[in-house]
């Protein structure tokens, strides 16, 4: 990846994040810790990996996304709108009355969500099954799926995580956001995952993992993952939970959490100077 | 709808599971997007002739049932028309929230086959035997339920879902049904098939019992009562239009279901009933109680779903008129 590119990725995942505050801004409360986290992959995927057209959401031959974790909609919402989706105004709509931008992921309300999401595990099955289509179609399209550490615990992971390898799914690229925590307190406390990419590579998978904020490492492992055939790939993301926003990255629970006008300003402030810088 | 009774009630010789899987498979042909799911009941469905004619579009996930409706869920995304089997409590309850989510408050596109209704589940006893199923379905808001009750209702219902867009839940017996139907026979969704017209009371029968509510009727005769017949096939969307005139022309209603009569036929009858045309009302269906393990015949005596049972219950609700 050349600087030009880098820097490219890292002022939309800036960009991202400067949005997702807002709309949590507006609102006073939300998922901060979650959509944070998963930044820069969405920066990645939507500036510089998927084929996806803001005119037309449904196009057959795009790449998809399903976020699992469908609580990082906000995150999602914040990519969409940069990338045309959807006026950016709408962004201001989030869990209003009669938005089209709910708390979770919602196929039927916001253009370029794939899949709806939002109980735990589900986006995995229903990630294999969009994969398993376009195979059968032959389409040459990828789908990406991200899954939160925390929802590891759930069993439909690991009944997804068999089955994805025991088809062969090659043209299905998962992430886990390894930001460490969930609801009740860090994972190796309420359950430990042990090694996440361990898990997956017993599984059948082609298994990495990488620095989370680090668009270049997520970058070359998405290409990386796209040569790998005969099986699925996992990509496992070294997050902080809240990433970019430091009251958020500094409370000790902060899956949902309270934004204060100021708190929020604060972390915009900060993050409009870092897209000055880069 | 051109329902055309049968001239005997007797036993096909097809069995409920192969009439399923001759249809698909003539779909199958037609429709390169229908794709069939299955969690490790292939054989016990009569599903391999499927499987094998068509391998590429047949996904056996293993004991995975909630895994199996996301993926379900997936495939229609993509515009597959999904057929998902399991046992009828593993293809409802055990996955509950991904039909609910994935399936049905995604608004996707998936035929969910739910096999071995109540007491026909018999010798896998009161673990595989599903009373709850048709009611945990009914929560869902635009689920349809369909229940059919011979080889030709169920062709000409899978031909049907076929062409449809929605979250469908089939509940199928695998086993040889009690002929009611000619062939030929096409029937409406979310119309009830009238199956004998009469004055006195009307029998709403679903399933097996259908064929139970058929001896009743002709046992009530021999007595002088005349009582009206409709198999109600379709448990959701319900037809109001039938029950609230059999309330008004018959003036008292008996139900029959081979299911918990709590959110199941007896539950769904007395919702129209109480707020249209309150007439006396007697439930036949098992009585809010687990089921067990025996022979199909000892369980229908077991939990009272029988003609006699029917005829009793006839008396009752004629008493209360």
């Amino acid at each position: 990846m050349n600087e030009n590119m880098r820097k490219e990725l890292e002022r939309f995942a800036t960009r991202i994040r400067i949005e997702t505050m807002k709309e949590f801004k507006e609102l006073g409360f939300g998922h901060v810790g979650g959509a944070m986290s998963i930044v820069e992959t969405l920066a990645v995927l939507y500036g510089a990996v998927m084929k996806v057209d803001p005119s037309s959401p449904r196009w057959e031959d795009r790449d998809w996304l399903v976020v699992s974790k469908g609580h990082a909609g906000p995150a999602v919402y914040a990519t969409l709108a940069l990338k045309g989706f959807f006026p950016m105004e709408e962004l201001m709509t989030l869990n209003k009355p009669g938005t089209n931008l709910p708390s979770h992921c919602d196929r039927n309300k916001t253009p370029g969500i794939d899949m709806t999401t939002g109980s735990l595990g589900q986006g995995v099955s229903t990630a294999i099954g969009v994969a398993l289509g376009n195979r059968l179609d032959k389409r040459d399209s990828y789908v990406y799926l991200i899954i939160g550490d925390g929802e590891c615990d759930e069993g439909q992971v690991w009944e997804g995580a068999l089955y994805a390898a025991h088809q062969k799914l090659d043209n299905l690229i998962a992430f886990v956001d390894d930001n460490k925590k969930q609801l009740d307190g860090y994972t190796k406390d309420v359950n430990d995952l042990g090694d996440i990419a361990d898990k997956f590579r017993s599984f059948g998978w082609h298994a990495v993992r990488v620095d989370g904020a680090d668009v270049e490492q997520i970058y070359n492992a998405i290409m990386a993952a796209k040569e790998v055939k005969g099986k699925p790939s996992v990509i496992v993301l070294d997050t902080v939970k809240g990433k970019g926003c430091s009251f958020a990255e500094n409370a000790h629970s902060n899956h949902h959490m309270v934004v204060s006008p100021e708190q929020a300003d604060m972390v915009i402030e900060e993050l409009e100077r870092k897209v000055v810088e880069l | 709808m051109n329902a055309i009774l049968a001239a005997e009630n007797i036993k096909e010789e097809t069995a409920m599971r192969d009439a399923y899987c001759q249809t698909l498979m003539e779909l199958a042909k037609e429709n390169s997007n229908i794709v069939v799911l299955d969690a490790d009941l292939m054989s016990s469905m009569g599903m391999v002739p499927f499987w094998k004619a068509y391998p590429e579009r047949t996904f056996n996930v293993g004991i995975q049932e909630a895994n199996m409706m996301g993926i379900a869920a997936g495939l229609s995304a993509t515009g597959k028309v999904p057929f998902a089997h399991s046992f009828g409590p593993f293809a409802t309850r055990r996955c509950f929230d991904q039909i609910f989510m994935s399936c049905a408050y995604a608004k996707l596109n998936v035929r969910i086959i739910g096999s071995d209704p109540g007491v026909t589940a018999a010798y896998n006893g009161g673990t595989h035997m599903p009373f709850e199923d048709m009611g945990i379905m009914r929560n869902i808001p635009n689920v349809t339920i369909l229940e059919p009750v011979d080889s030709v209702m169920l062709k000409d219902l899978i031909k049907q879902t076929a062409g449809m867009y929605g979250i469908f839940y089939i509940r199928l017996l695998r086993k040889n049904a009690v002929k009611v139907y000619e062939e030929g026979s096409t029937f409406e969704i979310g119309k009830a098939v009238k199956l004998k017209d009469g004055k006195d009371v009307t029998i709403i029968a679903t399933g097996i019992l259908v064929d139970e509510a058929i001896k009743a009727a002709k046992k009530l005769e021999e007595q002088g009562i005349i009582a009206r017949l409709l198999n109600m096939f379709t448990l959701k969307p319900i037809d109001k239009e039938a029950i609230i005139a059999a309330a008004k022309e018959t003036g008292a209603i008996v139900t029959a279901e081979n299911h918990n009569i709590i959110n199941g036929l007896g539950s769904a009858v007395a919702e129209v009933l109480s707020e249209n045309c309150p007439v006396p009302l007697e439930r036949v269906g098992v009585q809010d109680v687990f089921g067990e393990v025996g022979p199909e015949n000892y369980l229908r005596e077991r939990f009272g779903l029988t003609a006699d049972n029917i005829v009793n219950k006839v008396h009752k609700v004629l008493q209360r008129k």
